[in-house]
C-alpha cells in the first residue's frame, strides 16, 4: 500500500472521505452533483415559470431559440422554448426532479431487497441459496431492455412501473455482491462471537454482518443510481416510461426530437446536455468511490 | 464435456420456458383478449361463446399448454393490427435487425481492436489516455442521445447522411438487405455507428487489458529474444492470444445487440423488429408483443449456447477445468 497508514482512533469513513477528495476530478464529480441535486429539489423556487401550469405558458412563445425574450416581456428563456411555448430551463429542473427521483428510488428500493435477499441467500445456504442465485444469474444474462419491453408492455407506462421495472433488473446486483461479501465476513471471529453471544440471526445479520459489507455495496449502488437514470431516460424516450404530466429528461429529449430535424436543436439538446452531466458526475464520484473504498483497488 | 453439455442444454430449454410461462401469465394478468375481439354491442351470450371458443373458460395450465404447444408448432396467434400470424411478421423485420445488429458488431471490431491495441502497446502516451477516456464516456453515454447529437451534426448540419430508413434495398435468400448497395450503406452508416458505440468501447477495454496482461508474459519475451519484427511478434503472438475472450464476449453481445436496436432503429425509424415492437406496445397487439419476446429470448439464449461450446472447443484450458 503506498497511501498513508490510516492513523489510530480516526474513523474509517473520514478516512475514506478524506482520500476521496484528494482526486480533483471526483470533487468536481461532486459538485457537479450537488448543483444538480439542488436544482431538483428547488426546481420551483428556482425555475422561473411553472412549466405544467396552462396559465403561465404561451403556446406564442413556442419554439423560441434560447436567449430569447416571452411575448409578454416578463421572461428571458435561457435555454429557449419548446413546441408549446415553455420555458426550458424550467422544464429542465422538473424533468430533472423526476428522473433523479426515479433513479435514487429505485436504486434504494433495489438496494434493500437485493441485500436482504443476499443475506438471506448467503446465510441459509442448500436451496433458497441457489434458488436466489439462479434467479440473479436469469436477470443478469438478460438484457436489460429486454426486461424492460416485457414489464412496461405489460404494465403499461407510469413512474411507479418505471420503478418496479428498474428495481427488478437492479436488485440482483447487489444481491450477488451482499452475499459474496456476507459469506468471506461469516468466516471472521466477530461473527463467531456473536453467535457465541447468543444473538439472533437477524441481528447478527443487520448490526454485525451487513456494516462490513456496505463498502463495496455503495459503490454499486452509485453506478446503479447512474445506470436507472439511463435505463428511465431511454424507456421515456421511446415512449413507455413516464406519463406527458410528468416528463423526466428523456421525454424532453423525446418531444423536442420531431424540432431536432428541422433546425431546432435546443429542444432536445439541452435537456440531453443535463442527463450527460448527470451521468457523468454519479459515474466519477462512484469510480472515485470505488478506488477509495475497494481494497482491491488500492493496488 | 457431453454431460457438461446436456446440463448447458438443459440450462437453456429452461430459460425459455420460464420466459414463456412469464410471458403468458403477464398478458393472462392484463386482462381478457375477448373485451378486446368483440364490438362493443355484443351480449353477454356472445362473449360467453368467444371465451369457449379461444378455450378461456378452461384451466390456466391447459391454457399454457395449448399456448406452448401451438407455440413450438410456430403458431403464436395473429396480429390484431395487421392481421396476418405474429411470427411472420417478426420473421419479415428480423432481417433488418440482423444487418444492423451484425455492421455495428464488425464497426466494433474494426474500431476497437487498433484502438485498444495501441492503447495497450503505448499506455503511457496521451493518445492512448484519450483513447481509454473515451471508452468510459462510451459505456456511460446513453445511446439515444448519442444518435441524436450523430442525426444532428451529419443528417441536419452537414446534410451528408440520411436520417431515417432504410434506403435501396436487394432482395437475396428471401429477405430484403441494404448491405448490397451503396445508398443503403448510406442509411445504415449511422445506425450501426450508433449502435456499436457500447461495443466499440467493450472491445477497446478488452484488447487494452488483454495486450497489457500477455506482453510481460514469458513466450512474448521470447519472441522479442529471438528478433522477431515488432509487427510480426504483435499479430501473431498478441492478438491471436487476445482473439478468443474477444470473439466470446462479441458473441455473448450479439444478442443484447439485437435486443438493444429497439433504441437505434426508434431514432432512425429503422423498420426492423425493434421498431415493430414498439408500435406493437403502443397499439396494444399483444400477439406481436409476445412473439417478438420470445423470439428475442429463444435466439439470444441460443446465440449465447452456441458461443459457450464454441468457447469450450477453442480454448483447452477451460475444457479441462470443466473435466476436473
Amino acid at each position: 500500500m503506498t497511501s498513508a497508514p490510516v492513523a489510530s482512533g480516526r474513523r474509517p469513513a473520514v478516512t475514506a472521505l478524506r482520500r476521496f477528495l484528494r482526486a480533483p476530478t471526483a470533487v468536481i464529480g461532486l459538485a457537479l452533483m450537488a448543483l444538480l441535486i439542488l436544482g431538483a429539489v428547488f426546481a420551483r423556487e428556482i425555475a422561473p415559470q411553472n412549466p405544467f401550469d396552462l396559465a403561465a405558458i404561451d403556446v406564442l412563445d413556442a419554439r423560441l431559440p434560447p436567449g430569447s425574450a416571452s411575448m409578454s416581456g416578463d421572461i428571458t428563456y435561457w435555454l429557449g422554448t419548446d413546441g408549446q411555448g415553455r420555458d426550458l430551463f424550467s422544464a429542465i429542473l422538473y424533468g430533472l426532479r423526476t428522473s433523479l427521483t426515479v433513479g435514487v428510488g429505485s436504486a434504494l428500493l433495489a438496494g434493500i431487497l437485493g441485500i436482504l435477499l443476499g443475506l438471506i441467500a448467503a446465510w441459509s445456504g442448500g436451496i433458497v441459496d441457489a434458488l436466489i442465485m439462479r434467479l440473479v444469474d436469469l436477470i443478469m444474462s438478460l438484457p436489460s431492455i429486454l426486461v424492460a419491453l416485457l414489464m412496461l408492455a405489460l404494465l403499461g407506462r407510469g413512474i411507479g412501473n418505471v420503478v418496479l421495472t428498474l428495481v427488478l433488473l437492479e436488485w440482483a446486483y447487489y444481491a450477488r455482491t451482499a452475499r459474496a461479501q456476507a459469506l468471506v465476513e461469516r468466516k471472521r471471529d466477530y461473527f463467531e462471537a456473536a453467535r457465541g453471544l447468543g444473538l439472533p440471526t437477524y441481528r447478527i445479520l443487520l448490526r454485525h454482518v451487513l456494516p462490513n459489507c456496505l463498502p463495496p455495496l455503495l459503490v454499486i449502488a452509485a453506478l446503479q443510481v447512474a445506470r436507472a437514470i439511463t435505463l428511465e431516460a431511454t424507456l421515456s424516450f421511446l415512449g413507455l416510461g413516464a406519463p406527458v404530466t410528468q416528463p423526466s429528461l428523456g421525454l424532453l429529449i423525446a418531444n423536442g426530437f420531431q424540432f431536432m430535424l428541422s433546425g431546432e436543436y435546443w429542444i432536445s439538446f439541452f435537456p440531453g446536455l443535463t442527463l450527460l452531466l448527470a451521468i457523468v458526475a454519479i459515474n466519477l464520484v462512484g469510480d472515485r468511490l470505488r478506488e477509495v473504498l475497494d481494497p482491491r483497488a488500492l493496488r | 464435456m457431453l454431460g457438461w453439455l446436456l446440463q448447458r442444454v438443459a440450462q437453456a430449454l429452461l430459460v425459455i420456458v420460464a420466459m414463456s410461462l412469464v410471458v403468458f401469465l403477464g398478458m393472462h394478468a392484463i386482462g381478457n383478449p375477448a373485451d378486446i375481439l368483440l364490438a362493443p354491442d355484443a351480449t353477454q351470450a356472445d362473449r360467453a361463446e368467444l371465451i369457449a371458443q379461444l378455450g378461456l373458460d378452461r384451466p390456466l395450465w391447459q391454457q399454457y399448454l395449448s399456448f406452448a404447444g401451438s407455440a413450438l408448432q410456430g403458431d403464436l396467434g395473429r396480429s390484431f393490427v395487421y392481421n396476418v400470424p405474429a411470427v411472420t411478421l417478426i420473421l419479415q423485420r428480423l432481417p433488418a435487425t440482423l444487418e444492423l445488429a451484425i455492421a455495428a458488431t464488425a464497426f466494433s471490431v474494426i474500431f476497437g481492436v487498433p484502438l485498444g491495441l495501441y492503447a495497450g502497446l503505448y499506455p503511457e502516451r496521451r493518445l492512448s489516455k484519450l483513447i481509454t477516456t473515451g471508452s468510459i464516456l462510451g459505456f456511460s453515454l446513453p445511446t439515444f442521445w448519442v444518435g441524436l447529437l450523430l442525426i444532428m451534426t451529419f443528417s441536419v448540419y452537414f446534410g451528408w447522411l440520411p436520417a431515417s430508413g432504410r434506403g435501396e434495398t436487394v432482395h437475396l435468400l428471401g429477405a430484403d438487405w441494404s448491405f448490397l448497395t451503396l445508398n443503403g450503406w448510406r442509411h445504415m452508416l449511422l445506425p450501426a455507428i450508433n449502435l456499436s458505440l457500447f461495443k466499440v468501447s467493450l472491445v477497446i477495454r478488452l484488447t487494452r487489458a488483454g495486450v497489457r496482461e500477455v506482453l510481460p508474459l514469458d513466450y512474448v519475451r521470447f519472441a522479442r529474444a529471438k528478433g522477431l519484427r515488432r509487427g510480426r511478434i504483435v499479430m501473431m503472438h498478441v492478438l491471436r492470444n487476445i482473439m478468443i475472450p474477444l470473439v466470446t464476449v462479441l458473441g455473448l453481445e450479439l444478442g443484447s445487440t439485437i435486443a438493444f436496436a429497439v433504441v437505434t432503429e426508434s431514432i432512425f425509424a429503422w423498420p426492423g423488429s425493434g421498431k415493430l415492437i414498439l408500435d406493437s406496445i403502443n397499439a396494444l397487439d399483444r400477439p406481436v408483443v409476445m412473439a417478438y419476446l420470445l423470439v428475442v429470448v429463444t435466439l439470444f439464449v441460443v446465440i449465447n449456447l452456441v458461443v459457450d461450446i464454441l468457447y469450450r472447443i477453442l480454448d483447452p484450458r477451460v475444457r479441462e477445468e470443466a473435466s476436473a
